[in-house]
């Protein structure tokens, strides 16, 4: 195929650990530093390889946090108690240390400017990973592009990139918060699952042919698409990324 | 380039995971994710067919009931995500690929499996012949739920799970090979789960 001719086999890459920070409780950003990076687009993803002294492997696949811009790559990663390899990522790496990686992958859940507005990104909890390369991307590269990012937590102290979030907000760029278990004192803002009627007062609507962009776990992925397509948006405007309990 | 031990890495190995059975970077689950591109369609049953089109003498169709009169299949199988999932055993009832095209004739080399929603799936015919495919109804004695692609969908399960279109509605026989909706995304065009061809260039 041409596209294989182009870009060539992605090969594994020794990247290090520039920093690691905590996002929430449960969940940290890993910067990296990877040398001759290829670059990626917006919504893309990367497999990470860790091997054990004995030889043996595991993989899986994380999505990009940081824009295209950056020099450095960010992988925000959520533990999962019963995973794998994502208690590695955020409780055991220290700057530093040496992993693999390859990548980037995936060419459909993406988004640049040239590809136009409205957007709306719908996130779920850790879902807003690739959103938010989207957005930092927006951002660095001066866009105008409408955009609304509704974003679902757990609680004020689950948002994921909080503070960047707010001063991301203006500039054609809407944050709206629903917090579903526990909310602050005085919090005026949604406090319930996304659904129909938050799509709907949120908007953009249909008739404006928004891009949409939806990511989270399978349930909330479902609900928010479905919700959406009953509000008359396109199914082939709406690109979605689900994923499961199993990750690790 | 031999692989980098990662510091203090030390993995989380099941007894009830063979490796004969499981390919190379994958892990096993006992859930089933979901992966999917776009919203989940919906097409009531009495909108449901299945037609093979393209390369044949003529357009050949089913209804639903006409496609549950066919006999069908009870099969045991692994299966292999692209994703790193495998999940072992999994129970699936359909027709055989081989039941469908039992009779037509073709010049074709090729299949383009088309679902609701767009999706479309390229492979080798051969790789849907001869006992290795069908188009699968039930899933563990239930219907298929619609989330992992009911009311049918293709089970290719010698291949990455992406080759199994979910939401089937046709087969295009073709005398050249086009590639598909992943296929065009920047993973593999054929998808050999032990061989790890993930993407482009594997």
């Amino acid at each position: 195929m041409a596209g294989a001719a182009v870009l060539g086999r992605l090969i594994w890459r020794v990247a290090e650990v520039v920093d690691v920070v905590a996002e929430t409780a449960r969940v940290k950003t890993v910067g990296f530093d990877v040398p001759d990076w290829p670059g990626h687009l917006p919504g893309q993803h990367v497999d990470v390889r860790l091997t054990a002294d004995d030889g043996y492997q595991a993989q899986r696949s994380y999505s990009i946090a940081s824009a295209p811009d950056r020099a450095r790559l960010d992988l925000t990663v959520e533990r999962l108690d019963d995973g794998e390899v994502s208690p590695y990522l955020t409780e055991e790496l220290q700057q530093g240390d040496q992993i693999e990686l390859r990548g980037p992958v995936g060419g459909y859940f993406v988004w640049e400017p040239s590809r136009g507005g409205p957007l709306l990104l719908v996130a779920g909890g850790s879902g807003i990973v690739p959103l938010m390369a989207m957005l930092r991307h927006r951002a660095a590269t001066g866009s105008d592009v409408p955009a609304i990012l509704l974003f679902s937590s757990r609680g004020w102290e689950d948002v994921i990139y909080r503070d960047e979030l707010e001063h991301l907000d203006g500039n054609g760029l809407s944050v709206v918060h629903t917090l579903t278990r526990s909310q602050p004192d005085g919090w005026r803002g949604y406090a319930r699952r996304v659904d129909k009627d938050m799509l709907a007062e949120v908007g953009p609507s249909a008739s404006e042919h928004p891009h949409v962009y939806v990511c989270g776990p399978t349930p909330f992925v479902e609900a928010a698409a479905e919700a959406l397509v009953s509000l008359g948006h396109e199914p082939a405007q709406i690109r979605t990324e689900r994923f499961g309990p199993t990750g690790g | 380039m031999p692989p980098l031990i990662s510091r203090g890495f030390k993995g989380r190995r099941r007894d009830d995971a063979p490796p004969d059975r499981v390919p190379p970077g994958q892990y096993v689950t006992n859930d089933f994710p979901v992966l999917s591109a776009g919203p989940t369609p919906h097409t009531a049953l009495d909108q449901w067919d299945f037609t093979i089109l393209g390369e044949v003498d003529e357009l050949h169709r089913w209804t639903w009931d006409e496609f549950q009169a066919l006999p069908s299949e009870t099969v045991t199988v692994d299966i292999h995500c692209v994703t790193k999932w495998s999940k072992l055993d999994t129970e699936w009832e359909g027709v055989s690929v081989d039941t469908l095209l039992d009779g037509i004739e073709t010049s074709a080399e090729h299949v383009i499996q088309f679902s609701d929603g767009g999706y479309t799936t390229n492979l080798p015919l051969e790789d849907v012949t001869g006992g290795k495919a069908w188009i699968a109804f039930d899933y563990g004695g239930e219907p298929l739920d619609p989330e992992h692609g009911g009311p049918a969908r293709m089970l290719v399960p010698h291949l990455y799970f992406w080759k199994s279109a979910k939401w089937v509605r046709g087969l295009r026989l073709s005398t050249a090979d086009e590639p598909g909706f992943w296929e065009t995304n920047g993973y593999h065009n054929y998808g050999d789960p032990w061989r790890e061809q993930r993407y482009w260039g594997d």
